[in-house]
């Protein structure tokens, strides 16, 4: 460089210096090692960033209310309880992998939850696996995580997708009609999904006319709409979920497509409900836990708990969701007495969860030999305004159990091989 | 390169000397070593970009797409073809650098801004056939099902499989390879025309010299290199998905090269090395990273764009 | 099958349409600066959240006009502040720094307006469809093509009846002579700038209309318009609109015969149009 404008040199000499110093300071931080070894450490694997961050953020809400209740009542197996948090990105599985690897590895973490995208969750659940660390999946629904890819360490929250359809078809075909036409998000969750609807709907006489599939983060639905209505079926079956849920729905009522067909899916957030206009607030949807329950004890206090911690919020299923996933893996060291992964999955197989964390009318319990938790669906129609709550925006009409609509162990394919002691 | 100088080869050394050291005290300092290994796929990676980037001046901004190609290559073969590392590594680089040499006859004749977009459009073709053709790419939900194999010398078996620094040694004995092999040809008459173009490109043409044929060299070579690191990566995660693709990846590939300084032969490496640890660090300890992240960026092209090492060295000649 | 064709073709142009919009802006900056703003999709979503907190005050019509102009404010000071110091650098620190800037909109986006989309309404005698049966047909729709066709004519006349518009044609062809005439290059640079970004935040308020407001709303619409850009011809304001609707019609075709092509379909029909042409199909010579 030159000498002419020397004192634009100075200038930027003193601020490369004050880069370079602000970067020490923030990465001194990441030279303290070793936490005190007696606190129990949760990691959460869980998207912060991207399409899925206002599911993960409440995730994180449920969780972190967990955790505060645990220490409360004295932590996990009497040592405190430590939640760590790690943005999986929504659809970046190396990151999630790497985020994985760095809780277990670095941080030696006693459990790991994650992931609402399914493809991340399973991704996740594999690397558990190989290093034998305790998993729970608090919101990745497709099936083969407790299915075909089943892992005896990984316990799932939130229901599959074969149970969700199965909740779902019964209701469409005897009150819509039997043709079906899908809109599928073009994943292993979307896939799932469909196949679930289609099973069950195909029992009870429901038809496949069409389907098309959509990939994640579509925009316009324009052209699958056009499709789906030329194939005249008696319901369109809309499985897309987050950001791409909100476009779908948005553009079906622009269209006025809500006049002429049914529309209704196998599950839906009240995220996405919040999120679209009230004119679009629209269909028949599976929830898998909902708010609004005055019968059910201990889901007031609990709504009201989160409601403190959220800025006046109502917890979702999510929120749920982070708040099971995190008192499961307390529970589970509890009735081992240990923190050894394979004592904690032996002592969970079967088992019940207590009323004040299950928060449903028919309790829920893990499956044995799938660890999948099974509880209550909740069936019922969307509506664009809550009457006396502005995000009461699901009307319950059926409460079913589980129990009743979730295949059967042969059917889901998981074979768990423990390992040897 | 006439004898030894060691004020020449004291950077070289000290490179190697905390490379061949690193899972011996990254523990301690607070990482783990898989961000070693991939600090150092990483940095392969930017270093394959800065080839071309750097050493002949031409802007692609769709190098992902050739990672990508390297990561798929590898996994696609271990799962569908033979169990084996050494074969998915060699038909994953194979095909990065298959596809770049059929493309590259389409592009060498833009610069600038319009080679960087239609590198960008080129990946793109590549990012939605792994995206969509879900059968074979396994789609959104990413390349699973398979994992890296020990490699069988016949005399012995490495495995690379479970231990971590057992990877990571196989990791940098791959790098130096490939390092060693892009620093001899730099070195040769081939690469100082590179630079030559990169210098002033009119002038190298009226000597006679077919510019587009060497700069489509170069980018033969610098996405063949780029698909090695790619296969890498792919083993170092034990799955491929299509982000790895995407043109934001290659935008992070840019900038590690200006990170470190593009005019150094170390640059991107050490520019690979601040951006994964940044960004390690910075979205464990933020939800906020993107921000600082982008800070980053902006920082870098305003304040220190000969990067880091461009910063000692203008110290040193002043 | 024919009707189902005929359907998507227009629907094509209609989504075409918008990508134009998108287009234009990024075109414009592109051939004066040597910019690539890959930033213009995170003022994309700042238009539209602007939009959506002022609508309550000023309703949809209201938020329609002064939505984007508020973001052309801001793409000025940008412009003024970060961008203008990259100019004449090489062209990959442009780049480098509108990528930061996009990860910065976005991640800013995130902390004000929340990660969960916020429902945007428009107008309820805009959302009902022509008739049963040309439902995508909307009043909202036909409202874009008609701010499009605006946008673009008035672009037009611009560019060729005003002093301003003439000083920018003449800079994308030859910078320094248009700087020795005496222009000011750098306000030149900064006005068109502003107007590019007015033509994103434009877009971003179309767009929250129809799909869902989230911070990441931008991200997916930029790389089709640099599709359209490409095939239209770098330059050309007509270009860029042919290229767009090119695309859209194109994705929507596929969409019919090979639903999981309707992506890759727009990045082939680039290639081949590099091949046969590679200035675009409306470019000059020799730009390329």
């Amino acid at each position: 460089m030159t000498g002419n404008n020397s004192g634009n040199i100075n200038r930027r000499r003193l601020l490369q210096a004050g880069a370079v110093i602000g970067g020490a300071q923030l990465a001194a931080p990441y030279l303290q090692v070793a936490r005190a070894s007696d606190v129990v450490k949760i990691g959460m694997d869980n998207p912060l960033t991207g399409t899925y961050a206002a599911l993960g953020k409440n995730e994180q809400i449920g969780a972190k209310y967990a955790v505060e209740q645990l220490n409360a009542k004295g932590g996990i197996l009497g040592r405190e309880v430590e939640l760590l948090v790690e943005d999986s990105t929504s659809g970046d599985a190396g990151v999630a992998v790497q985020k994985a690897r760095k809780l277990i590895d670095r941080d030696q973490v006693n459990f790991i939850l994650g992931n609402i995208n399914s493809s991340l969750a399973q991704a996740i659940a594999n690397v558990a696996n190989e290093k034998g660390v305790f998993n729970v999946d608090p919101g990745g629904h497709t099936d083969s995580i407790t299915g075909k890819n089943c892992h005896w360490n990984t316990f799932r929250v939130c229901n599959t997708t074969a149970t969700e359809g199965a909740a779902i078809a019964n209701v469409l075909v005897k009150n819509m009609g039997k043709k079906f036409y899908y809109l599928v998000p073009d994943y292993s969750f979307g896939h799932t999904l469909a196949a679930g609807v289609e099973n069950a709907a195909a029992k009870v006489g429901g038809i496949k006319v069409g389907e098309a599939l959509t990939p994640l983060g579509t925009t316009d639905f324009s052209s699958y709409l056009i499709k789906a209505q030329a194939a005249n079926p008696d319901v369109i079956i809309v499985l897309q979920q987050g950001d791409d849920g909100v476009n779908v729905l948005k553009q079906i009522v622009q269209f006025g497509l809500q006049k002429r067909f049914h529309i209704a899916g196998a599950q839906l957030e009240l995220e996405v409900l919040l999120g679209l206009p009230p004119d679009a607030r629209i269909g028949t949807w599976v929830f898998e836990w909902y708010y609004k329950q005055p019968n059910v004890p201990h889901v007031n206090e609990f709504v009201a708990a989160i409601r403190k911690r959220s800025g006046g919020h109502v917890p979702t299923a999510r929120t749920y969701f982070g708040h099971t996933a995190v008192m499961t893996c307390a529970l589970a060291a509890e009735q081992a007495k240990s923190l050894d992964a394979v004592k904690m999955a032996k002592a969970m197989q079967g088992f019940k969860l207590p009323p004040e964390i299950s928060l449903m009318p028919d309790g829920a319990f893990y499956r044995a030999g799938q660890n999948q938790m099974i509880g209550d669906l909740y069936v019922g129609h969307a509506q664009s305004h809550g009457k006396d709550d502005p995000e009461d925006l699901f009307v319950v009409e059926h409460v079913v159990n589980g129990k009743d609509v979730s295949p059967t162990l042969a059917e889901t394919e998981c074979h768990m091989t423990w390992p040897k002691v | 390169m006439s004898g030894f100088d060691l004020r020449k080869q004291a950077p070289n050394a000290a490179v190697w000397l905390i490379l061949l050291s690193m899972p011996l005290w990254i523990d301690a300092v607070g990482g783990y070593t898989q961000l070693g290994t991939q600090v150092v796929v990483m940095g392969l990676a930017a270093m394959s970009l800065n080839f071309l980037l750097g050493y002949t001046g031409v802007l692609s901004f769709g190098h992902a797409a050739y990672f990508g190609l390297g990561a798929y290559g590898v996994g696609m073969t271990i799962r569908y073809l033979v169990p084996s590392t050494g074969l998915g590594l060699l038909v994953g680089t194979g095909v990065g650098a298959l596809a770049a040499a059929i493309i590259g006859p389409m592009i060498v004749r833009l610069r600038g801004v319009y080679f960087a977009m239609v590198t960008i459009a080129f990946a793109q073709v590549f990012y939605f056939i792994a995206f969509r053709w879900n059968s074979v790419t396994g789609g959104d939900d990413g390349l699973t099902n398979w994992t890296r194999e020990p490699i069988n010398f016949g005399f012995a078996t490495l495995h690379i499989e479970k231990d971590p620094v057992t990877f990571y040694y196989f990791v940098l004995a791959i790098f130096a390879v490939a390092v060693a092999l892009m620093a001899l040809l730099l070195q040769s008459p081939f690469g100082r025309t590179l630079i030559a173009i990169r210098e002033n490109e009119r002038r190298t043409r009226f000597l006679g010299i077919n510019v587009n044929f060497h700069i489509w060299m170069s980018w033969v070579i610098s996405c063949t290199f780029m698909a090695l690191s790619g296969s890498l990566y792919a083993l170092l995660n034990n799955f491929v998905d299509p982000r790895t693709l995407y043109w934001t990846q290659s935008g992070v590939f840019v900038i590690m090269c200006v990170l470190g300084g593009m005019r150094s032969f170390w640059g991107p490496l050490v520019g690979a090395a601040i951006y994964v640890v940044l960004q390690d660090y910075l979205s464990s300890a933020t939800p906020n990273w993107m921000s600082f992240i982008g800070l980053v960026f902006v920082v870098a092209v305003l304040f220190f764009p000969r990067g880091v090492l461009g910063i000692f060295r203008r110290k040193s000649t002043e | 099958m024919t009707q189902l064709i005929l359907f998507n073709i227009a629907n094509g142009l209609i989504i075409g349409a918008f990508y134009a919009l998108m287009a234009i802006g990024l075109s414009l900056i592109m051939s004066l600066s040597d910019v690539i703003n890959f930033a213009h999709g995170g003022f994309l979503a700042i238009g539209a959240y602007i939009a959506y907190t002022l609508s309550p005050y000023i309703g949809f019509w209201g938020g329609l006009l002064v939505a984007p102009v508020l973001t052309a404010v801001l793409g000025i000071i940008v412009e003024k502040f970060l961008i203008s110091r990259v100019y004449g650098r090489d062209p990959l620190y442009s780049l480098l720094l509108t990528f930061g800037l996009a990860f910065i909109f976005e991640d800013g986006t995130r902390m004000i307006w929340g990660a969960q989309s916020v429902p945007y309404s428009v107008p309820n005698w805009l959302m009902t469809p022509l008739s049963n049966e040309y439902f995508f047909i909307t009043g909202y729709r036909l409202l874009m093509i008609a701010l499009v066709a605006l946008a673009v004519g008035g672009l037009f006349w611009m560019m060729n009846k005003t002093r301003l518009g003439l000083r920018i044609r003449a800079g994308t062809l030859d910078l320094e002579t248009v700087s020795v005439l005496g222009v000011n290059v750098r306000v030149l640079r900064n006005l068109n700038f502003g107007i590019g970004i007015y033509l994103a935040g434009l877009a971003g308020v179309l767009a929250a209309g129809q799909l869902g407001l989230q911070p990441t709303i931008g991200a997916s619409l930029i790389m089709p318009s640099f599709v359209a850009i490409i095939i239209g011809g770098l330059g050309s304001l007509l270009g860029t609109l042919l290229g767009g609707l090119l695309i859209g019609v194109a994705s929507g075709i596929t969409s019919v015969f090979l639903p999981s092509g309707t992506e890759a379909v727009m990045y082939v029909m680039m290639a081949l149009v590099l091949l046969v042409r590679p200035q675009g199909l409306l470019g000059e010579e020799g730009r390329f």
